[in-house]
């Protein structure tokens, strides 16, 4: 009895066409003093039962996610001859880093309900707040934002960089930027095809300062007495202990 | 050689930072001037956040005018009243300025305070240092040209509340220190400078002090100043950072011998003009930078970030 259930459950089941199973060359990047950057290498394979279709057209994405953050995006005017800062509009959640590699144009293989429903492109990555009524041009800033960030390499449109081989084995680098936050980094890939997602796969790099600027983030924002006073006495020290330390060679 | 600093959250090069902090150091030395008013700056044009970059430079502000004021502590040379009074005053205006600073920074609107009033500090310091030196070069060159008087009685002396000053030998009232003293708490706070600049000329021209104790009484106040603005920031804004002050430190302290070497056998007189100038170009470029339509109208905050 039991035997038929699962039997007739597995019937039931669509049959699965095509999966992705993918890994990173690492998953740990340490922001240390001396960080300058860091490449991720992204790799693996589409799985199949049968062969693959010959009519449809495959394609896989490749998007790696930093910690969304909530943002204010300033417009300056000219005022009394300076430039200041006057209207501006917030953001409740944009990518600290978001990076998209594809195999080819990013519009071409991608349908819209497919990037609605998965939020792939950068544009549909950042969720805006509601805009004041006042506010000109709101799409502007959103524009502004991507804009920036893509000059500071903290967003990135790869377009035909992944490369995929035989329709089953695919790979990319994607290079993480000097100027990164820590947190929790997303690594989506996307398997489409005819420009809807048929299988996606989620994994994570784990993008930590190390020891001691961890050490020296965590102490200013919990104990910021503590780090006051640490940052008066290496003042201290550094400052009477030097001029100690000349007039003692000078004499 | 980058180096990642932890609260600013950016990358810059160590040896930048070095440079920045022994140059400013070697101007400190031969001219014995505190230098944050160009460190602040500086940091700006190398793309630290103004923020931090105010608040690590009261920071390294601290560690420039320690061994001073202990040598001049040693050597008596500190009005040790007036000091205290100045301090109060101190006190009350960098917790004012440092409250001002939060206000400003959660309306958007710090990096182009912070602009502004080294537009304005820098064009005053720098011109008046120019008209200085360039008097001093006539006066050297011309020795019958007058001088100026050494104490005259002005409208400061004659407001209530009076107290007696023994080392500086006055008998005036304590608002005009006291208010001085909030005026330099200010301007540290927001500026991330000692305010020596300000300081020393209100003290020999409006309190009439005599000049042997104006240098010894005005680093004992800019340094407990610096020292609890640096505090203040560090409690409230979270924006002193540790790496950025030791590079700049370090390069500062090095940097300071060498100028006094300098100082000594070069005319400092005549490379006052050129102090004068340099201070006059960075406020040149700030005051450009506000005025020139930027090429970007657009800028990015991220709450709780710099």
């Amino acid at each position: 009895m039991r035997l038929w259930l699962v039997l007739l459950l597995f019937l039931a089941l669509p049959a699965r066409g095509e999966e992705v199973i993918a890994g990173l060359s690492q998953n740990r990047v340490s922001l240390t003093v001396n960080f300058e950057g860091s490449e991720i290498l992204i790799y693996g394979a589409i799985r199949r039962e049968a062969p693959a279709p010959r009519d449809s057209r495959l394609d896989v994405i490749v998007a790696i996610e930093g910690p969304p953050m909530p943002a204010v995006i300033w417009r300056k005017e000219r005022r009394v001859g300076i430039w200041v800062n006057t209207q501006s509009q917030e953001v409740r959640a944009a990518p600290s880093f978001y990076a998209v590699a594809t195999t080819a144009p990013l519009s071409d293989i991608l349908s819209l309900d497919a990037d609605l429903t998965y939020r792939i492109s950068t544009r549909l990555a950042i969720f805006e707040a509601r805009t004041p009524g006042d506010l000109q041009d709101p799409a502007a800033f959103t524009e502004a934002l991507i804009r920036i960030r893509q000059d500071e390499d903290l967003y990135q449109q790869l377009d035909d960089a992944v490369s995929l081989e035989r329709e089953t084995l695919f790979s990319t680098r994607i290079t993480l930027p000097k100027n990164i936050v820590e947190g929790s980094y997303a690594a989506r890939i996307y398997l489409l095809r005819d420009g809807e997602v048929i299988d996606d796969f989620e994994t994570f790099i784990d993008v930590r300062k190390a020891v001691l600027e961890r050490w020296l983030y965590s102490l200013a924002y919990d104990r910021p007495a503590i780090y006051g006073v640490l940052a008066l006495a290496i003042a201290t020290f550094f400052g009477w202990g030097a001029s100690a330390l000349f007039r003692l060679i000078r004499n | 050689m980058q180096i990642y600093l932890p609260i600013a959250e950016v990358s810059v090069n160590a040896f930048t930072l070095l440079g920045v902090g022994g140059g400013v150091g070697v101007l400190s030395g031969m001219f014995g001037v505190g230098g944050g008013f160009l460190i602040t700056p500086l940091l700006f044009f190398i793309g630290v956040p103004p923020t931090v970059a105010v608040a690590t430079g009261v920071n390294q502000v601290v560690a420039s005018s320690i061994s001073g004021v202990l040598a001049h502590l040693k050597r008596k040379t500190v009005d040790i009243h007036m000091g205290l009074v100045l301090l109060i005053g101190g006190l009350i205006g960098s917790t004012v300025g440092v409250w001002f600073f939060s206000l400003m920074q959660r309306l958007g609107q710090i990096d182009l305070i912070v602009q502004l009033s080294y537009v304005i500090f820098l064009g005053i310091i720098g011109a008046l240092m120019l008209q200085e030196s360039l008097r001093a070069l006539r006066r050297s060159r011309d020795p019958r040209a007058p001088r100026r008087k050494l104490h005259t009685h002005t409208w400061v002396h004659n407001l209530p509340f009076k107290m007696k000053f023994r080392a500086s030998g006055l008998y005036i009232s304590v608002f005009p220190p006291l208010l001085v003293g909030v005026g330099v708490g200010i301007l540290a706070a927001i500026m991330g400078v000692g305010g020596g600049f300000i300081l020393v000329p209100a003290m020999i021209y409006l309190l009439g002090m005599p000049t042997k104790v104006v240098i010894g009484t005005s680093l004992f106040q800019v340094t407990f100043v610096a020292a609890f603005t640096t505090m203040m920031h560090a409690l409230f804004n979270q924006s002193v950072d540790v790496m950025l002050a030791l590079f700049l430190i370090l390069g500062g302290v090095i940097g300071a011998q060498i100028g006094t070497l300098l100082g000594v056998k070069l005319k400092a007189e005549q490379l006052r003009i050129l102090l004068a100038l340099l201070v006059l170009a960075v406020c040149a470029k700030i005051a450009f930078d506000l005025l020139w339509t930027p090429s970007e109208l657009y800028s990015i905050t991220v709450p709780g970030r710099f």
